[in-house]
């Protein structure tokens, strides 16, 4: 269980409170209007804020002030999330070996089997600069596949993409989260997203991170804030 | 990343030592120094003609620079960016080869005497007064023409074609569009040469001297080596230290915003000017411009190619210490500026240029003195003042591009768990390639090319190539002063191009 236990941001006049369970495996979509707090809330969770009060929870073990590479969090950012000058292969490495060392053979092996599940198999020298858009998120999302981490968050790491190319890479991502087991936390301005990938939806709106509510339910029957956001 | 507090860590202690390198000989200067009565007629003398010069140096290339500048900025013709990258050179050209050019033009046996000789008449001297601000002229003007040049680029090409569709004559055209350009970004390109002028060592070392052609600079090192009056050398530091600070106040308050000048190469469109005389006039300025620029470089080169085979065991030998030294201080100066790069880095950088290298010369000098014989340190003590000196610059290319890294790969990189070595290794060198070439070319140019501290600090055993150029022209070997001469053009543009380009190469988005 992911817990966010009353847990309030604020940055000068801009406040965040959360109060919120997640359960582990699922796909929760957060949408919300934009500057609401989708990311701010993605990065408490992952660790690049600190929330001014409350405490977050991972299956009962308190890691509000473990740092973002400890955390049982691999992130997808909205972009650079490979580094240009390095290979693909150098880029994955560094999933497996934070310092830069070497891989050993079984690492190497590893990181291959990531490269072809996610459809790259033998690009693994080629760097970023010379793949499509598609294949840069591809690759992005074997290194989430390598990390292996129990919690998925994506801050609309595929808004560049194409309508087509973007429900292809939701697919690739409940396929992927679905192996790992992993709960995917999707951000994302756009309610079909929402429906067509989560289970559950949060949403941000007015300074709060509102419950999960099941995906379905909420759309069918819109409560006073999501109607304001989807303009009905 | 670099965890944060490894990487404030880094940040402090680069910080701390830079301003222990700098206030602890501006600290030794204030103790040594003697009472004002220590001071002669001599050295007002010296503060007299130190701001002199300046204000005539900086008036002049101002004002030659703004015909210049404003040709250059509305025709159009074959090599005029080549022209432009060109005015960027005088930046890393070694004072003494610059001035053993202009010796070769304008001395004794010099092209211009050598006309006036053939035509009979009298012939005139390039040393004094007019010989050091013409040096200065000669460094400075490319520098006020890019400064103004691109005040000129900055005017809207829309606000041309309004004037033109009003109908404004040339001269309202100037008095609207041009003037208040003009009015400010000169007087800010004018102080910014005013403060470079008032620390100048080399030019008076070589073209001036005498009681009546005496910088500051050049009084400290007279004070120190003849004299050896370290009390009085220590109080001229002073005076160098105030006037350096409150006009570097003022040049910065006046400011001119500008840097490297990217995008010189543009053009702006104009429709005006295109009578047959301004087009003729304007010719004649880009023309007198460059041939001013390159006919001492053309000297130095042709008369350097005869002297570079009578180069001695002495040459070589300062040869190899010149590049020693700019190899030490590069690596030096590239250390303190990776973890300094951010905004208040800059401002620790800018510590060191507010401070003229002859008066911490002078400092370390007094520090040094008590526990080893400073002749003795003269390398490592020219490698770190060169270090220093070329620390502002090498910021102001890095800093931009440091933050960006940081800005756009902080998050992954702690997201990833990078350790600090691979963050450093990994991805901030490899980022910074291109701005890091730059900076290390840069500063090895200027450290080659550096004829400062060294002559404080040198005994006849020991020289760098700029000082065995100087002492050569002092014993009037003039063949082997120029192959020296060639020899240190080639190294410092040498070494500049091999690191820029080591940069470029490969460097792939």
């Amino acid at each position: 269980m992911l817990t966010l236990e009353n847990m309030r941001y604020t940055d000068g006049d801009y406040s965040l409170s959360a109060d919120l369970c997640l359960a582990p495996g699922r796909r929760v979509a957060i949408i919300g209007p934009s500057g609401a707090g989708k990311s701010t809330l993605l990065d408490l969770i992952a660790g690049f804020l600190t929330p001014k009060a409350g405490r977050l929870l991972w299956q009962g073990q308190d890691i509000t002030a473990t740092p973002p590479d400890r955390r049982p969090v691999a992130m997808l950012f909205q972009e650079n999330n490979l580094f240009p000058h390095l290979s693909l292969a150098r880029n994955l490495g560094l999933a497996l070996r934070p310092g830069g060392g070497r891989l050993t053979a079984a690492e190497g092996r590893k990181l291959e089997s990531a490269l072809e599940r996610v459809g790259l198999g033998g690009l693994s020298s080629r760097k970023p600069g010379a793949l499509s858009g598609g294949q840069q998120s591809r690759a992005a999302l074997a290194r989430v596949l390598l990390q292996a981490r129990p919690i998925l968050a994506l801050d609309e790491p595929f808004a560049a993409l194409g309508p087509a190319l973007k429900v292809q890479m939701l697919d690739l991502v409940q396929e992927v989260a679905g192996e790992l087991g992993a709960l995917v936390l999707l951000v994302s301005h756009d309610p079909q997203d929402a429906r067509r990938f989560a289970e559950e939806t949060v949403l941000v709106a007015e300074g709060l991170a509102h419950p999960p509510v099941e995906t379905r339910a909420l759309f069918d029957a819109p409560p006073e804030a999501l109607r304001a956001y989807l303009g009905q | 990343m670099a965890s944060r507090p490894l990487a404030i860590g880094a940040a402090l202690i680069a910080a701390g030592l830079v301003l222990a390198l700098v206030l602890g000989p501006v600290a030794a200067v204030l103790a040594r120094a003697g009472g004002w009565g220590a001071l002669g007629p001599g050295d007002w003398q010296a503060l007299r003609f130190t701001l002199w010069q300046s204000l005539l140096s900086a008036t002049f290339s101002v004002a030659l620079a703004i015909p210049v500048a404003r040709a250059l900025a509305r025709r159009r013709f074959p090599g005029r960016g080549l022209l432009i990258s060109l005015l960027g050179a005088p930046f890393i050209l070694p004072t003494i080869v610059a001035v053993l050019g202009l010796i070769a033009v304008f001395g004794q046996n010099g092209l211009i005497n050598g006309s006036l000789r053939a035509l009979g008449l009298p012939g005139f001297s390039v040393y004094g007064l007019h010989g050091v601000v013409l040096a200065h002229v000669f460094f400075n003007l490319p520098l006020a023409t890019r400064l103004l040049l691109q005040g000129w680029l900055a005017i809207p090409a829309e606000r041309f074609r309004l004037a033109v569709s009003l109908g404004l004559s040339p001269r309202a055209m100037f008095r609207t569009l041009e003037l208040p350009m003009l009015l400010r970004i000169a007087p800010g390109a004018g102080a910014v040469i005013f403060v470079i002028c008032l620390s100048s060592f080399a030019v008076a070392l070589t073209l001036g001297g005498g009681p009546r052609a005496t910088t500051v600079e050049l009084a400290i090192y007279q004070a120190v080596r003849f004299d050896f009056d370290l009390g009085r050398a220590a109080l001229l530091s002073m005076i160098q230290l105030g006037l350096a600070l409150a006009a570097g106040l003022v040049a910065l308050r006046l400011g001119t915003g500008g840097g490297f000048g990217a995008g010189l190469d543009r053009l702006v469109t104009r429709w005006d000017g295109r009578a047959g005389l301004p087009r003729v006039m304007d010719a004649v300025w880009i023309g007198l411009a460059a041939l001013f620029l390159l006919t001492p470089l053309g000297m130095v080169v042709a008369r350097g190619l005869p002297g570079l085979a009578q180069l001695g065991a002495g040459s070589w030998a300062a040869a190899w210490n010149s590049l020693t030294v700019a190899l030490a201080s590069t690596l030096l100066c590239l250390a303190w500026a990776l973890p300094l790069s951010s905004r208040w880095g800059e401002w620790v950088g800018l510590v060191g240029l507010a401070v003229s290298p002859l008066v911490l010369g002078t400092g370390l000098f007094l520090i040094v003195r008590p526990f080893a014989n400073p002749l003795s340190l003269a390398l490592p003590v020219t490698t770190l003042v060169n270090a220093l000196v070329a620390l502002p610059f090498a910021l102001r290319i890095l800093r931009p591009e440091a933050e960006a890294v940081r800005a756009d790969y902080a998050r992954l990189a702690q997201a990833l768990g990078l350790t600090p070595l691979a963050w450093v290794r990994l991805v901030l060198l490899p980022r910074l390639r291109r701005p890091l070439g730059f900076a290390a070319g840069l500063t090895a140019a200027l450290s080659i090319g550096d004829l400062g501290v060294i002559a404080l600090f040198a005994d006849p055993e020991r020289a760098t190539l700029p000082l065995q150029v100087y002492r050569l022209m002092g014993s009037y070997q003039m063949e082997a002063a120029a192959g020296a001469a060639l020899l240190l053009l080639i190294f410092s543009f040498g070494a500049f191009w091999l690191c820029d380009r080591g940069g470029r190469a490969n460097a792939d988005a």
